[in-house]
C-alpha cells in the first residue's frame, strides 16, 4: 500500500518503521526538515517537508496514488483538516489522531460526516487499558480478542508461586486449569511456549483463556489481590480524565493527585467522587501522607516518563500492590524491564497498534483477515486474530497435521461464540475466529503461519 | 566501522563486475579474438574473490552514513584494479599503472587516455575497445546504484550508499523506496542510451561502432574507439552525438518529471541555467571561431556552429568527444571550453565537473554575502526553485570547493615536476577532476597522457576519483580517524 504520515512524532515514527518493514511504500511529511531527514535517513521511506495539510504538499507526497493518510501531528484540527484535504485530494482512507476530548467524545460523528476511516485518541485508549488492568490486577497486560470473548493476560510468577517449576503441560493435568500459555519471557530472551516448558520464578507469561477461566486459574495458584479497591493516580492530564469517566460507576475511589491547582479545580468539579489533591507529586512526604502504603493501586500518568518510573518504583518499595507505569519513550525497554516494574504502557505504542491492525485488515485479499493483532513482546512476538473464510487450505485439517512454520501458536479458535482451547485433534472451520501466536512479525494472512 | 557489511557489498560487487565482463567476452566472441582468455581469468577471479567474500552470516547489519561513503570509494578503487587486469594480462597496455589509469578514466567517465595515438587506438582488439567504452557506462550512474536495483543491501540505510555515489550538493529520492529509485533511474538511462544507439545505426555507424559510442555518450566518458574521433562521421551523426551528450549531463530528476508529466518542473532553475550556459557558450565560440578563420581552420557558418556546439556539448557534459581540435582555436574560445570545465554537467546526471547546482548555491550565496554588507542585520535565506537551500548544504558546498581546490592546487604542483608546460598542466589536472578527458596543449584533442611519469598518473587516478565521488567519500578514506575504533 502506499501510505502517507503527516507528523514525524514518537507515533509517526513507529507507524513509518512498522509500515515500512510491513513492506508498505511509506512517505512521511513534517515541518521540521531534521526530523524528516533523521527518518529518511533509518528508514527506506520519502521525507517531504512543507505544512501536510496544504494540497500542495500532499501532492507532491503523490496523494493521487496513496490508498491511506495517516495524520499524527500534535494538533487535532491540523490532523482532521489533513483528513479532508486528503479526502478531497486523492481516493484514499483517512485516519486522524484526535487528542482533545471534546473532539474525541464526538468521534463517530467526524467519521461519518469527514469520511474518516479511524479516528484515535490514544490517551483514550490508554485509559480504556488502565481500567482493564485495574479491573484484573493479577495480570500485567489484559488484551481482549473475538469482541471481549477472550484474554490474552500477561502474568509474572512471583516468588514462591505454586507453578514455580511446573511445566506448561501440567498445568492442564494438575491444577485442571484451561487456559493455553503462549509465550514466556525470560530476562531478555523471549519464546513461544511448548508442553515441557518449565517455569522459573519472575518469568512473565502470557496465556490466552476466556475471562472465567482466567479468574479460575489465579484462584488455583493462590494468587491474591484480585480486587482493587482504591487507586492512586498520579497527574491529572488527559488520561486521567477519561480515566475518570470510564471508572466512574467501577466503584474503585480514586485518589488524584496534581501539581497544577487549576487541573485539580478542573477535576474536583466534573468528578465528585473523586479525591484530588493538589500537591508535588514528587514529594515524599506527601505521597506517604496520602497513604501510598495502603493503597490497592497506584497509577504514574504524570506527563515526565523519568518521575513515573521513579514514583512507581517508589510505591514498588511501600508494597503497593498493583502499579501502572506510563512511559512515552519506550525504546529502552530492554532496560526498562530490568527495572520489573509490573505493568508498563505506551500510548505511542497502543496507538501504532491500533493503526497496523487497521493496516493490515485492510491489506487483505482472500482467505483471511487480521481482526484484532497486539504486541505481545515489543517488537518480538505478535498475537493476531483472523476470521477464516472459504477457499482457505487450512480448513477443517487437524492441526496435528498441518506443518506450521517454527514459533507459531495458534492459541484459540472461536466458533459460534463457544471457545476452544485447540489440542492436537482440533481442526479449523470456516468462519472460526482464530488467534495466532507468533514470532514471525507481518502475518497478513492465516495462511502465513504454515510452511 | 562494521567491516562486515564493507566485506559484503565489496562481495556483491566484484560478482556485478564479473557480470560486466560478459559484454566484452561476447565482443571477443564476435571477432574471435584470443584476448578473450584475459577476461575469462580476471572474472574468474572476481567470481572466486566475490563468493569468499559473501561467506558468513553479518553479525549486524547497521550501515551509518561513514559505511555508506567508504564502501562507494573502496569498491570504486577495487572495481578499478580489477577492470584494469585484462588490460594488463593481456598484454594490451604492458604497464600496470597505465591500465589502471585507463581503467579509472573509464569508469569515473573521464575518457582520458595514455594509449599515445589515434593509430594505437585502433589497432586495440575490440574487445579491449568495447571494454574501455563499456566501462563508462557502468560509472555514469553508479555500479552501486545498479546493485541496489537489484539487491536488498543491507534493508533500509542504502540511501547513505546512493548519497556517496551520485552526484550532486543534495541527493534526493525520486519515490519513497531506494531500490524504486536506483530502478527508474536506471531504466530512464537505458532506454535513453538504447534510443541513441539506434539513431547512430541509422545513421550509419556499423553496430560496434554504435555501441561504443552510445556507451561513452551515455556515460559522459569520451573515450574513442578509432583513430580519428568523432570527426570522421557524418554531420547526422554528429548533431545526434551533440543532442545525446546535452541530454545525458541534464538532471536525471527532470526526466522521472517529464515522465510523470510534470513538464513545468522538469525545467528547475539548475537545468534552466545549465541551457542557457551552453547556448551562450556554443554561440561565443562559433562567432570567434568564425571570424578567426585562417590557414589552421576554415569554417562556413554552419560548420563554425557545429563545431562550436559539438567542442561545447563535449566539454561541458564533460564528455570529451572531439571533432575538430579545439587547441588550435583563438585562446578566447580556449578559455571559455577551460570555464566550461569547471562548470560541469549537472546534478544527479552522469557528467563532471563542479556541477551548475553548486555554482547557483555558491553564486546566491555571494549574493548574499553582499546584501549582508549593505544590511547587517537582514534575514535571508537562500533559495532555489522556491525552495530554501538549508544552511549545512551551503555549509557542503562550500567546503567541498575548498577541498577542490586544494586538491587541485597539490595535483598542480606534483605534475609539475614532470612536465614543464603550465598549460598543460593545469588542462590535464581540469580535464581528470572534472573528468573530461582531454585538456589543452600536449594532452589537447590530439595528445594523450602517455608521457606523463607513473607518479603523475596515480595523482591523476587519484584526481579522477575524487572527481567521479565529489571529493569526501575519497578524503575520507585517508583519514585516520574513519578507521579507529570508537
Amino acid at each position: 500500500m502506499n501510505i502517507i504520515i503527516v507528523g514525524c512524532g514518537r507515533v509517526g515514527e513507529t507507524l513509518a518503521e512498522k509500515l515500512n518493514d510491513d513492506g508498505n511504500i511509506v512517505t512521511i511529511i513534517d515541518m521540521s526538515s531534521t526530523k524528516v531527514k533523521n527518518i529518511a535517513n533509518k528508514f527506506d521511506i520519502m521525507g517531504i517537508v512543507g505544512n501536510g495539510a496544504t494540497h500542495m504538499v500532499q501532492k507532491e507526497a503523490g496523494i493521487d496514488d496513496a490508498d491511506l493518510l495517516i495524520a499524527v501531528t500534535n494538533s487535532d484540527e491540523l490532523n482532521l483538516l489533513c483528513c479532508m484535504v486528503a479526502k478531497k485530494a486523492g481516493n484514499c482512507q483517512t485516519i486522524a489522531r484526535v487528542k482533545n476530548p471534546e473532539y474525541s467524545t464526538e468521534a463517530p460523528y467526524l467519521k461519518d460526516e469527514l469520511g474518516l476511516a479511524m479516528v484515535i485518541n490514544p490517551e483514550y485508549a490508554a485509559a480504556e487499558e488502565i481500567a482493564r488492568v485495574l479491573k484484573f490486577p493479577s495480570a500485567m497486560n489484559i488484551e481482549t480478542f473475538a469482541k471481549g470473548k477472550i484474554e490474552l493476560i500477561k502474568f509474572k510468577i512471583p516468588k514462591n508461586s505454586r507453578i514455580v517449576g511446573m511445566s506448561v503441560k501440567e498445568l492442564t493435568t494438575k491444577l485442571h486449569c484451561d487456559v493455553l500459555v503462549c509465550t514466556i519471557e525470560r530476562g531478555e530472551d523471549a519464546y513461544i511456549a511448548n508442553g515441557d516448558f518449565r517455569f522459573e520464578e519472575k518469568d512473565i507469561i502470557s496465556f490466552v483463556a476466556s475471562h472465567k477461566n482466567a479468574t479460575d486459574f489465579f484462584a488455583k495458584i493462590d494468587h491474591k489481590g484480585n480486587t482493587i479497591k482504591n487507586a492512586i493516580v498520579v497527574g491529572g492530564h488527559v488520561t486521567t480524565h477519561y480515566l475518570c469517566d470510564i471508572m466512574e460507576s467501577s466503584g474503585v475511589s480514586m485518589k488524584i493527585i496534581e501539581k497544577d491547582r487549576k487541573i485539580c479545580e478542573e477535576l474536583c468539579t466534573r468528578w465528585k467522587n473523586v479525591d484530588v489533591i493538589n500537591g508535588d507529586t514528587a514529594d515524599k512526604e506527601l505521597l506517604i501522607e496520602e497513604g501510598i502504603a495502603s493503597t490497592d493501586a497506584f497509577v504514574a500518568l504524570s506527563g515526565l516518563d523519568e518521575e513515573n518510573i521513579i514514583l512507581s518504583l517508589f510505591a514498588q518499595s511501600s508494597n503497593v500492590g498493583k502499579i501502572i507505569t506510563k512511559i512515552n519513550r519506550i525504546d529502552y525497554d530492554n532496560v526498562l524491564n530490568r527495572l520489573e516494574l509490573d505493568t508498563i504502557l505506551s500510548p505511542k505504542n497502543i496507538t501504532s497498534d491500533m493503526i497496523l491492525r487497521y493496516v493490515r485488515a485492510t491489506q487483505n485479499t482472500v482467505g483471511s483477515n487480521v481482526e484484532t493483532l497486539y504486541n505481545v513482546i515489543q517488537d518480538e512476538v505478535e498475537a493476531a486474530e483472523f476470521i477464516v473464510k472459504e477457499n482457505s487450505p487450512i480448513v477443517n485439517i487437524p492441526l496435528c497435521e498441518l506443518k506450521f512454520k517454527p514459533n507459531v501458536l495458534v492459541a484459540a479458535i472461536i466458533r459460534d461464540g463457544v471457545i476452544i482451547t485447540p489440542r492436537g485433534h482440533d481442526t479449523i472451520q470456516v468462519g472460526d475466529a482464530v488467534v495466532i501466536v507468533s514470532k514471525l512479525m507481518a502475518l497478513h494472512d492465516i495462511t502465513d503461519i504454515l510452511k | 566501522m562494521n567491516f562486515h557489511i564493507i566485506k559484503r557489498t565489496i562481495g556483491w560487487l566484484l560478482l556485478f563486475e564479473a557480470m560486466f565482463f560478459l559484454v566484452p567476452i561476447i565482443t571477443a566472441i564476435v571477432y574471435s579474438e584470443r584476448e578473450i582468455v584475459s577476461f575469462l581469468v580476471t572474472m574468474s577471479i572476481c567470481i572466486a574473490l566475490g563468493l569468499v567474500c559473501l561467506l558468513g552470516k553479518p553479525k549486524s547489519e547497521y550501515m551509518y552514513a561513514k559505511e555508506g561513503l567508504v564502501i562507494v570509494s573502496l569498491s570504486w578503487i577495487v572495481i578499478s584494479i580489477f577492470g584494469a587486469l585484462p588490460f594488463w594480462l593481456s598484454g594490451a597496455i604492458p604497464s600496470f599503472v597505465d591500465a589502471l589509469f585507463e581503467t579509472v578514466s573509464g569508469f569515473t567517465t573521464t575518457g582520458a587516455t595514455i594509449i599515445a595515438t589515434g593509430a594505437q587506438v585502433a589497432a586495440l582488439p575490440k574487445c579491449m575497445l568495447m571494454w574501455r567504452s563499456f566501462t563508462h557506462w557502468v560509472g555514469g550512474m553508479g555500479v552501486l546504484v545498479l546493485i541496489m536495483a537489484f539487491l536488498p543491501l543491507s534493508g533500509a540505510r542504502n540511501m547513505h550508499i546512493m548519497r556517496a555515489e551520485s552526484p550532486g550538493p543534495t541527493v534526493d529520492k525520486l519515490v519513497p523506496r531506494v531500490k524504486t529509485t536506483a530502478k527508474v533511474l536506471y531504466s530512464i538511462y537505458l532506454v535513453m542510451t538504447l534510443l541513441e544507439f539506434i539513431m547512430l545505426l541509422c545513421g550509419g555507424m556499423s553496430c560496434f561502432e554504435a555501441l561504443s559510442c552510445a556507451f561513452s555518450t551515455a556515460g559522459t566518458g569520451g573515450f574513442s574507439w578509432n583513430a580519428e574521433g568523432m570527426g570522421v562521421y557524418s554531420s547526422y551523426l554528429q548533431v545526434v552525438v551533440t543532442v545525446f551528450m546535452i541530454l545525458f549531463s541534464i538532471n536525471f530528476n527532470s526526466y522521472y518529471l517529464v515522465l510523470r508529466g510534470k513538464i513545468k518542473d522538469a525545467f528547475s532553475t539548475e537545468v534552466r541555467a545549465f541551457l542557457i550556459i551552453t547556448i551562450l557558450a556554443i554561440s561565443a565560440i562559433a562567432i570567434n571561431i568564425y571570424l578567426t578563420s585562417g590557414d589552421l581552420y576554415n569554417y562556413s557558418i554552419g560548420e563554425a556552429i557545429k563545431h562550436s556546439a559539438f567542442s561545447v556539448g563535449s566539454i561541458i557534459s564533460t564528455t570529451g568527444f572531439t571533432t575538430e581540435n579545439f587547441d588550435l582555436w583563438p585562446a578566447f574560445s580556449k578559455a571559455i571550453l577551460v570555464i566550461l570545465m569547471f562548470i560541469g554537467a549537472c546534478a544527479g546526471s552522469t557528467g563532471g565537473g563542479i556541477k551548475v547546482s553548486r555554482w547557483l548555491i555558491l553564486g546566491k550565496g555571494v549574493i548574499y554575502e553582499l546584501k549582508m554588507m549593505l544590511h547587517p542585520k537582514q534575514v535571508r535565506k537562500i533559495s532555489i526553485d522556491k525552495r530554501p537551500v538549508e544552511s549545512e548544504t551551503v555549509r557542503a558546498v562550500s567546503s567541498y570547493l575548498v577541498a577542490y581546490i586544494l586538491i587541485y592546487i597539490a595535483s598542480m604542483l606534483i605534475v609539475s615536476l614532470d612536465c614543464p608546460d603550465l598549460e598543460t598542466n593545469f588542462t590535464a589536472v581540469a580535464a581528470t577532476i572534472n573528468n573530461v578527458g582531454p585538456g589543452l596543449s600536449a594532452v589537447g584533442p590530439a595528445g594523450s597522457y602517455a608521457f606523463f611519469s607513473d607518479v603523475s598518473k596515480l595523482v591523476f587516478v587519484f584526481d579522477m576519483l575524487v572527481g567521479r565521488l565529489e571529493v569526501f567519500p575519497m578524503l575520507l578514506l585517508f583519514t585516520p580517524a574513519t578507521w579507529k575504533k570508537q
